[in-house]
């Protein structure tokens, strides 16, 4: 297929995809890890990545980076470069942050970005201008000469970021960029985020916070055992997926209402989960008038959210990493 | 071109891509370079001057090549090329091992555009480099302690920078396999110690037996110091070309193999 073929395809009067996936496979034996994947990233999108564990997110994203051999399929970026094969030449227009701190323990703040921009060929003096402007954003500016082992997790996950910056990328990729941080750290960095997308990049992330890809994403998509099962706005899906209200039910006895006909007839769907009773519904007036009756019960009545589609889409069991 | 070469015996793709991470080790040693010093020029100069002088006294002299030379010469001349062995060897190992696995410095360096087979050679010859700035303080204290005023040294000091490439090369394909610390023992107690006892440092080669020697003589750590020996006793070595081809040999060979083994780690 020729360049021209695909841009056209991909580009009815509108962007160009910074990046575009195409029917991406990955086997590992007889295990198919990644099977037949397509997305694209838009420039100035958010695109998030959700699914449980072994839903195949880190290993498309290092099909992504370049840093795991596809079983199939097509990675592009920007302007029809290919992935493995153009690995260095997109790579110097990434930023990347991986799951896992690979900050350099033995340097200060400053000397990880200077040490990580001659990394892209970047001459010291460019290097020495970006830093102090980095350190800002990260909010890490009085944090210049500390080393790594002297910050917080929240702290060492922003200088990540602002070393992700340092060649100035126009697309980031993020894996899971908050896990283990603070209620207070996770807020500062989605507002660093928010920040990034305002001034026009585009982030592909990971994530298993629901709350941090119905506010940081413009899109979603999300996988279960190697397969995109559902892709869109967060409030479409939502609103394509489920009923607009949830009403939880717990406490002694609660459990047997899912047997209940009269409220079963109310719901839309119910579902249960340990000991707590899930009604989706249109309509929660009537649920909550008829749950009345077991006055011993408590409820809990909410809009439903992204938490709901992803545990209908992949199901409530445990998916332990094996 | 992927960062991590899927074919895992093609030829190394080498670039200047190395230079940025070569400098990175060295910004980290600036900072530790003293204790470093230390620790990498005290042990060897304590068994140079405890055999040296020690056991030397009771040795006299050896003859070498029709030459009789002091023991202190002997062994100065051998152990420095032990010593730029084991300079490498500890870099390359534990050093690297930590960055590759522990830090896990080399992926954060592939989220930047630089290859894995860059990252291998910088660590290559960063290891080299150790090695080259140990032997260089050492030999400056053999200097001082007047065991050799040979004007031939200068040219030691290269080919111990060759011996530094070839001993990180081998230590490399180690630090390819090992899933810890603990695995590095194998290697200094299988390979490096017998080695170290075949290579004619503490006493001539000919003291073997005609069986074992037949394969001490083909050992790097034997190339090494046919090839330095002579040079201390002011005299040019005899088979520099096959001692020197033993050296090329073994460094290319050991470094294709801790490349394959590499990609293969880092490949999934």
């Amino acid at each position: 297929m020729s360049t021209g073929g695909w841009l056209r395809r991909h580009n009815p009067g509108m962007n160009i995809p910074l990046l575009s996936v195409d029917h991406l496979v990955k086997r590992y034996g007889d295990t198919t890890v990644v099977n037949d994947l397509s997305f694209h990233i838009e420039p100035g999108e958010c695109l998030g990545v959700i699914g449980p564990n072994g839903a195949g997110k880190t290993t498309t994203l290092r099909m992504c980076l370049g840093l795991s051999e596809p079983g199939g399929g097509t990675i592009r970026y920007f302007d029809g470069l290919q992935m493995p094969q153009d690995a260095l030449t997109i790579k110097a227009r990434l930023g990347v942050v991986a799951q896992m701190d690979t900050l350099d323990p033995d340097f200060t703040a400053e000397e990880n970005l200077l040490v990580f921009g001659r990394y892209f060929g970047l001459p010291d003096a460019t290097i020495r201008e970006r830093i102090p402007k980095l350190l800002e954003f990260a909010a890490l500016s009085h944090k210049g000469k500390a080393k790594p082992g002297e910050l917080s997790g929240g702290m060492k996950r922003r200088l990540s970021l602002a070393r992700a910056l340092i060649n100035h990328p126009q697309l980031l990729m993020l894996d899971e960029p908050t896990t283990g941080l603070d209620p207070q750290a996770r807020h500062l960095m989605w507002e660093r985020l928010q920040v990034l997308l305002q001034e026009g990049k585009s982030i592909l992330l990971t994530t298993h916070f629901m709350d941090e890809a119905e506010r940081l994403c413009s899109r979603l998509l999300v996988l279960d055992q190697g397969r995109k099962i559902a892709e869109g706005k967060p409030r479409d899906l939502i609103a394509q997926h489920l009923e607009p209200e949830v009403v939880e039910v717990f406490g002694l006895g609660a459990v047997a209402l899912a047997q209940d006909a009269g409220l079963k007839a109310l719901a839309g769907r119910v579902e249960v989960s340990g000991e707590t009773v899930f009604f989706y519904t249109h309509d929660s007036r009537a649920l909550l008038n008829a749950l009345q009756a077991w006055p011993a019960l408590r409820t809990l009545h909410r809009p439903s959210n992204l938490e709901d589609l992803f545990l209908k889409l992949t199901g409530r069991q445990i998916r332990e990493e094996g | 071109m992927s960062q991590i070469q899927n074919n895992l015996w093609a030829a190394p793709h080498l670039s200047m891509r190395w230079w940025p991470v070569f400098r990175r080790n060295w910004l980290v040693w600036k900072k530790l370079a003293i204790p470093s010093l230390v620790g990498n020029i005290a042990e060897p100069l304590m068994w140079l001057v405890a055999f040296g002088y020690g056991l030397g006294a009771l040795v006299g002299q050896i003859e070498l090549g029709g030459e009789k030379v002091p023991y202190i010469l002997f062994l100065a001349s051998g152990s420095i090329c032990m010593s730029a062995m084991n300079a490498a060897t500890f870099e390359a190992l534990y050093s690297a091992f930590s960055r590759m696995h522990v830090q896990k410095t080399w992926d954060g360096i592939m989220n930047a555009p630089v290859r894995l087979d860059d990252v291998v050679l910088a660590e290559m010859l960063w290891a080299a480099f150790k090695s080259l700035f140990t032997v260089t303080a050492i030999l400056g204290v053999m200097l001082a302690l007047g065991i050799s005023h040979s004007a031939k040294l200068l040219v030691a000091w290269p080919v111990l920078l060759g011996v530094g490439i070839t001993f990180s090369c081998m230590a490399l394909i180690f630090n390819a396999l090992a899933k810890g610390y603990d695995f590095f023992t194998y290697y200094f107690t299988l390979f490096l110690t017998p080695m170290m006892f075949l290579s004619g440092i503490f006493f001539p080669r000919d003291q073997l037996p005609p069986i074992v020697r037949a394969v001490a003589d083909w050992l790097p750590l034997s190339a090494a110091v046919e090839l330095v020996r002579p040079l201390f006793m002011d005299r040019w070595p005899e088979h520099a070309l096959r001692h020197g081809l033993v050296l090329v040999v073994c460094s290319v060979l050991s470094f294709w193999v801790a490349l394959a083994l590499t990609r293969k780690r880092f490949r999934s």
